[in-house]
C-alpha cells in the first residue's frame, strides 16, 4: 500500500505538470483540490484516464470521482480494492 | 482628422532569445522549445504555477504577453485590454499530440489536459484569466505576418471605444520552431502604429 501511494503521488506529480512539488510534499491525507495541491477540474478528468489506463479502473459517473480523488490515501484504498491491472 | 494611435512597447520571442522593445531580456542556449521556454519562464520571474500546465503555443504567447502586460499597472476591477493574435500554424502542434493518441483504438487514452489547448485561441483566455482581461479578443489564421488586418482591427476597437489598449501581434510555433512579435497599442507612445511601423517593428531582430 506504502508503495502504491508513493506511485500515486509520482504519477500526480508528473501527468499534471506539477512544476516545484516533490513527492515528499504530498501528505497521504492532503486534500488533492480546493486548498490542498489545487488541482482543477482538468486535473479530475487526467485522474480518471489515469485510473482507467493504469489500473483498468473505469469510471461511469464523474462525479464517483470527488470522493475517490480527495486524497492519496483514498485514491489508494480505491485502487487497492478494484483495480483489474 | 482621424484619430492615430501609437506602439507603446513591443516583444520579441524567437531564436533563443525574449526581446522587449529590441533589447534581449533573456537569451538561452536551448535548442528545444519546452526546455528554453521554462528557462525563460524562471529567469523573468513569471511566478504562475499554472503556466506549466499550458501546451506550447500558449507558454509562448502567455510570456510574451505577460512582458509587456505585467509592468502596466492594469486596473484588477475593471480594464478593457483588447487581445488581436495571429499566426499561421493554428494549434496543430498539440493537434498532432492528441491525434496521435487517438489513433491506436487498443491504446486510446487521449489526454484531456491536450484536448482543451486543441484550439489556437485558448492562449488568449489563459492570457484573460491572469491579466482579468474582460475585452474583445480574437484569433486569426494567416499565411504570413499580417500587419494591415491587425491595424486595421485595433484601431477599429480603438476609435469605438472598445477598447482603451490593445495588444496584439503574432505568435506561431510548430514543435521547436517559434517566433512571436506583440505588441502594445493606445492613444500615447513614441511609434505611431502605422502599418509600415509594424512590419518594421516584426522584422528588427
Amino acid at each position: 500500500m506504502s508503495e502504491l501511494k508513493e506511485e500515486l503521488k509520482a504519477k500526480i506529480i508528473e501527468q499534471l505538470n506539477l512544476e516545484d512539488v516533490a513527492v515528499a510534499d504530498i501528505a497521504d491525507d492532503d486534500a488533492l483540490f480546493g486548498d490542498g495541491l489545487g488541482l482543477d477540474s482538468i486535473d479530475a478528468l487526467e485522474l480518471i484516464v489515469m485510473l482507467d489506463k493504469d489500473y483498468g479502473i473505469r469510471l461511469s459517473d464523474p462525479k464517483e470521482g470527488r470522493k475517490i480523488f480527495e486524497s492519496v490515501q483514498v485514491m489508494a484504498d480505491y485502487i487497492q480494492e478494484h483495480r483489474t491491472k | 482628422m482621424s484619430k492615430t494611435f501609437h506602439i507603446k512597447s513591443y516583444c520579441h520571442i524567437k531564436d533563443q532569445t525574449v526581446s522587449v522593445n529590441g533589447k534581449s531580456i533573456f537569451s538561452d542556449d536551448a535548442k528545444d522549445f519546452s526546455t528554453f521556454i521554462k528557462n525563460a519562464y524562471k529567469s523573468l520571474k513569471t511566478d504562475y504555477p499554472k503556466f506549466f500546465k499550458m501546451d506550447n503555443l500558449s507558454k509562448l504567447a502567455f510570456l510574451a504577453a505577460d512582458v509587456l502586460l505585467k509592468n502596466e499597472n492594469l486596473n484588477e476591477v475593471e480594464n478593457s485590454t483588447a487581445l488581436i493574435f495571429s499566426n499561421k500554424a493554428s494549434s496543430l502542434d498539440t493537434d498532432r499530440k492528441h491525434q496521435a493518441a487517438i489513433e491506436n483504438e487498443a491504446e486510446y487514452f487521449p489526454s484531456p489536459a491536450v484536448f482543451v489547448y486543441t484550439l489556437p485561441n485558448i492562449c488568449l483566455g489563459e492570457i484573460s484569466i491572469k491579466h482579468r482581461l474582460y475585452s474583445e479578443n480574437s484569433f486569426f489564421i494567416f499565411d504570413r505576418f499580417n500587419a494591415e488586418h491587425l491595424q486595421l482591427y485595433a484601431n477599429s476597437l480603438l476609435k469605438s471605444g472598445k477598447a482603451e489598449k490593445v495588444l496584439c501581434g503574432w505568435v506561431d510555433l510548430d514543435e521547436n520552431k517559434y517566433d512571436a512579435f506583440l505588441y502594445l497599442v493606445e492613444n500615447e507612445g513614441e511609434i505611431e502604429h502605422k502599418i509600415e511601423e509594424i512590419n518594421s517593428l516584426y522584422n528588427i531582430l
